[in-house]
């Protein structure tokens, strides 16, 4: 789930103080009638980001990228683009262009003449038009549909139409809604590393919004996870699995046992939660100060947790379960287990062959996992 | 952008005010003046120079006389009255002949529909006075009709239809036959037939698979087809006169000659007031089935 | 493959039975030698002969062609506006009597309309002749125009014309180089639909027509009110033919052009 390295040296403008980031929301709220569906919003995207907007629909992920395009005015607060605020500049005065969720191809215009429509547009001389147009079908690899109607091509160079159409006029930011939500899984997939690559290739920054947070994970630098029009955290997709910043981003991203119990501090980062009668309490550590006795939520991957037949030596956390249900899933199996009145998960990678997998139903197991493998939430 | 977005609006808006809204402004006020022998052949008339007396003059002059006329004359609630059954019942059989063509159309083999709907559609472009004349020459007593029924033995005597109600109905059906087959098909080519089959699944007959789920889905489609035949039908002018007798009564045609030969403008335009008073209540009907229908397919 | 049912069938085959047989009879008697038009006397084609040698309905058809020309270019411009304001305006003051008066002209019985645009003329002192006739045709056939219409726009995705706003065009360069294009056929079958319309109106035409201008139909009703006339039953076939021949060629066009799109699409798919 975590980025390929892309360059040797780590690309990281939000942690350098001394970059100044492309788009600034300044305290924005986008209201309409009594809905609210962006509430006082503060969000910097640094140049050449591949920026992802992950949340459920009604999130207001949507209406930020609106914001962006200018088809919405915020309400309240300002947006700047290269320090310009560009609250009030029209969409067709900014130089950020967008990828339609339905691709939006003009059906009356062939791919060539969908590609120029932006540059005609422009005040760009005729032939480097022509040179442009070119240069961008040789990009999305579309150079022998370019005489097709947008109806005689498949869907997944209809998506590539759309992605040259609106990188053709070379925008500082362009804005991807959904990219990829109308190919089926393969083609996504191919498609997700193509994106990177392009985007790549061009410098160009790139803010997606997306509901598919495997697809949020695979392409972006940095991810946004948004609900009721809030910002929950924004951070690499490594620090959003690794480290969620509070239970609704546990909860979103990835399958995670959530364990609520009081914690108390027994010296440095590390604590003790007392979450069940007749049950160890969990070791664990929390770089962030708890109040005495606070109550908190522990949240697990079931990778991270182990299971086995004997009681293990090394493991600073251990219970005592039964199995309840196993969900054999081909290369992992995920065994959902009964502790304490709970069900917890744990995933194992199924290296042997099915013959010598050794658990079944009504098993009473060990689960264990280190001190650093969970995280420790307050909200 | 704001100039434009005026003009936009504006234009068509004006157009509408001054020549829809206004004109039917000026009837109404019509309809409470008076008879007289003069041009403009009604009294009051407004006349601006006067100012403000002048207003309250005209004013004083609007009663209510030609509407408590038309109560009292037989010839205008016979008229309604008979207006409203010609429709009504002109209606039901539309629907009786429609019904059948329609669904016989969504039930027709995929490469036949469009020619189907191409047929439905020829006489809905070609002329309505042509169609309407078009039965004369059938229904007349030595019309087409007359002579194949005399010619076959089943009569003796030519059949007097031409100038009856009779040819009115026909006129009707005849005419009005596309705005019924129309939305009916419109609704049973979008019924799934994975729901007739599953009613028969769950132990229907065809026949009654038919009568619980098709009449059923089909409802809005035949609220919106009656409709479209009984508002015109009611208002109807051209058919009456062409086909109808003497003996004939329908508003459109009342309206007409008391407009053109008794030239009693104040009656004419009271008539139409109570007619449109009375085609209010189907059309709001028809406004909310239409309605209700697109919020059903969203 | 779903065939005929014995029951559809026989219903279909009745039902345009009696949508043509009094078309095909029109038809046939048009080419009766017999002035009777009832007696069947030999095929002859010289009603249309004499109908080309009558100056009074070649006056009233060339009236007829000129009103449905204007009326029709007129309430396309009108309805398309109307249909844009509608669909895409959002609210503004009087939107509600602005609907109303759009849709209202649709059900309101022809008589009336007619009736109260005449009195409108007599009021503002406006002579009756072929400005009246436009103006009155223009009126209710602009209400049909932008029915059509937007019924395209409201199935128009709008994303259209924001990616036109996105990639540089200003709101009117979005309407005539995307919008415009796209909605074309909806509006010239709105076209198509005034000019029928107005063609075909004999009530708010005479109320609206003064005595040079007289229309089409004004000529026949008038005309056919004395009974059925064998120079009629020959104009009533040209309409028909010219009717029919636009209205299967038509669909014949369409039909070819949903063939050759869905072929495209599968080999697109493919």
């Amino acid at each position: 789930m975590a980025t390929p390295a892309k360059t040797p040296t780590v690309f990281a403008p939000w942690e350098d103080a001394a970059e100044t980031p492309l788009i600034r929301f300044r305290n924005v709220t986008k209201r309409f009638g009594e809905f609210t569906a962006i509430d006082a919003l503060d969000l910097d995207i640094y140049e050449k980001e591949f920026f992802a907007l992950l949340g459920p629909s009604g999130c207001g992920k949507t209406t930020l990228m609106r914001m962006l395009a200018g088809f919405e005015t915020p309400t309240e607060g300002e947006i700047t683009l290269a320090g310009k605020n560009i609250v009030s500049v029209p969409p067709n005065k900014r130089p950020v262009n967008m990828m339609f969720q339905s691709y939006a191809l003009f059906p009356h215009l062939s791919v060539w003449d969908n590609i120029a429509f932006g540059l005609r547009r422009s005040d760009m001389p005729k032939d480097e038009i022509g040179q442009r147009v070119e240069e961008m079908l040789r990009l999305t690899r579309l150079e022998k549909f370019a005489r097709r109607k947008p109806h005689q091509i498949s869907g997944g160079q209809r998506q590539r139409v759309a992605l040259a159409r609106s990188l053709a006029k070379a925008p500082k930011l362009l804005l991807l809604d959904e990219p990829l939500g109308a190919l089926d899984k393969k083609l996504r997939h191919e498609t997700q590393f193509e994106l990177m690559d392009i985007q790549e290739k061009t410098g160009t920054t790139f803010v997606i919004v997306t509901h598919d947070q495997e697809e949020a994970m695979t392409v972006a630098s940095r991810v946004a996870v948004m609900d009721h029009g809030k910002l929950m955290q924004v951070a690499t997709p490594a620090r959003i699995y690794e480290n969620p910043a509070n239970v609704y981003v546990a909860d979103f991203i990835g399958e995670v046992n959530i364990i609520e119990g009081n914690a108390t501090a027994t010296g440095g980062e590390c604590y003790d939660i007392a979450w069940a009668e007749s049950q160890p309490v969990i070791h664990a550590q929390s770089s962030e100060p708890l109040a005495a006795d606070a109550r908190v939520s522990f949240a697990i991957r079931p990778e991270k947790i182990n299971v086995t037949a004997e009681e293990p030596t090394d493991r600073p956390n251990k219970m005592r379960g039964r199995i309840h249900d196993i969900a054999y899933l081909g290369n992992i199996s995920t065994y959902h287990v009964e502790v304490g009145g709970q069900i917890i998960k744990a995933q194992m990678t199924n290296s042997r062959r099915l013959a010598r997998r050794s658990f079944t139903w009504e098993d009473e197991v060990w689960l264990s996992f280190t001190d650093t493998a969970g995280v420790v939430l307050t909200s | 952008m704001n100039f434009r977005r005026l003009f936009l609006i504006g234009l068509p808006y004006l157009w509408l005010l001054a020549l829809f809204l206004i004109p039917f402004g000026i009837v109404l006020k019509i309809s409470l003046s008076d008879i007289a022998l003069a041009i403009p052949p009604y009294t009051p008339t407004l006349d601006f120079s006067e100012g403000l007396a002048g207003l309250g003059r005209f004013l004083a002059a609007l009663d209510f006389e030609n509407f408590t006329w038309l109560t009292q004359d037989e010839l205008y609630w016979r008229a309604y009255l008979s207006s409203l059954q010609i429709a009504v019942v002109a209606t039901l059989i539309t629907l009786a002949v429609g019904f059948p063509i329609a669904y016989g159309m969504a039930r027709a083999p995929d490469e036949w529909r469009p020619t189907l709907m191409m047929l439905v559609i020829l006489p809905f472009w070609t002329s309505f006075l042509i169609r309407v004349y078009s039965w004369m020459g059938i229904l007349g007593r030595e019309g087409v009709l007359n002579q194949v029924l005399m010619w076959s033995g089943i009569i003796s005597e030519p059949l007097t239809i031409l100038n009856t109600n009779t040819a009115v109905y026909i006129g009707i059906v005849y005419t009005y036959l596309p705005f019924m087959i129309l939305p009916i098909y419109a609704t049973l080519d979008k019924l799934d037939v994975s729901l007739l089959e599953a009613a028969e699944d769950l132990g229907c007959t065809r026949t009654s698979a038919f009568w619980l789920v098709t009449l059923p889905l089909a409802r809005p489609g035949i609220i919106a087809g009656c409709f479209l035949v009984f508002i015109p039908t009611l208002g109807e002018f051209v058919i009456p006169s062409l086909l109808g007798g003497s003996d004939t009564l329908m508003i459109g045609k009342v309206l007409w000659e008391e407009f053109s030969a008794n030239r009693d403008w104040p009656v004419a335009s009271a008539v139409a007031v109570v007619l449109l008073l009375i085609l209010i209540i189907p059309i709001v009907l028809f406004q909310r089935n239409q309605q209700r229908q697109a919020e059903a397919e969203q | 493959m779903r065939r005929f049912s014995w029951f559809n069938a026989t219903s279909l085959t009745l039902g345009f039975a009696f949508l043509y047989f009094p078309m095909v009879i029109l038809v046939i008697y048009s080419f009766n030698e017999s002035k009777l038009v009832t007696v069947w006397a030999g095929f002859s084609t010289k009603w249309y002969g004499e109908l080309l040698q009558n100056e009074a309905f070649l006056d009233a058809a060339w009236v007829t062609v000129r009103v449905a020309v204007m009326s029709s270019t007129i309430a396309t411009l009108l309805g398309t506006m109307a249909a844009y304001t509608l669909v895409r305006a959002g609210r503004f003051p009087g939107r509600t009597l602005f609907s109303g008066m759009i849709y209202a002209p649709l059900v309101m019985p022809e008589v009336i309309t007619g009736l109260s645009l005449l009195l409108l003329f007599i009021a503002i002192g406006l002579d009756r002749g072929v400005t009246t006739i436009v103006l009155a045709h223009t009126t209710f056939s602009m209400c049909y125009v932008s029915v059509v219409v937007s019924s395209r726009l409201m199935s128009f995705d709008r994303s259209l014309e924001e990616a036109a706003l996105d990639l540089g065009c200003t709101p009117w360069d979005a309407f005539r180089s995307v919008t415009l294009p796209i909605i074309a056929p909806a509006v010239i079958s709105g076209w198509l639909l005034a000019f029928t319309l107005s063609l075909d109106d004999l009530v708010i035409a005479s109320f609206t027509s003064g005595p040079s201008s007289t229309t089409l139909p004004i000529k026949i009703f008038s005309a056919v009110r004395l009974g059925v006339s064998p120079e009629i039953n020959a104009l009533s076939t040209i309409m028909i033919g010219i009717v029919a021949v636009g209205v299967i060629s038509a669909s014949l066009i369409s039909k070819r052009a949903a063939i050759q799109r869905e072929r495209e699409e599968r080999q697109a798919a493919g």
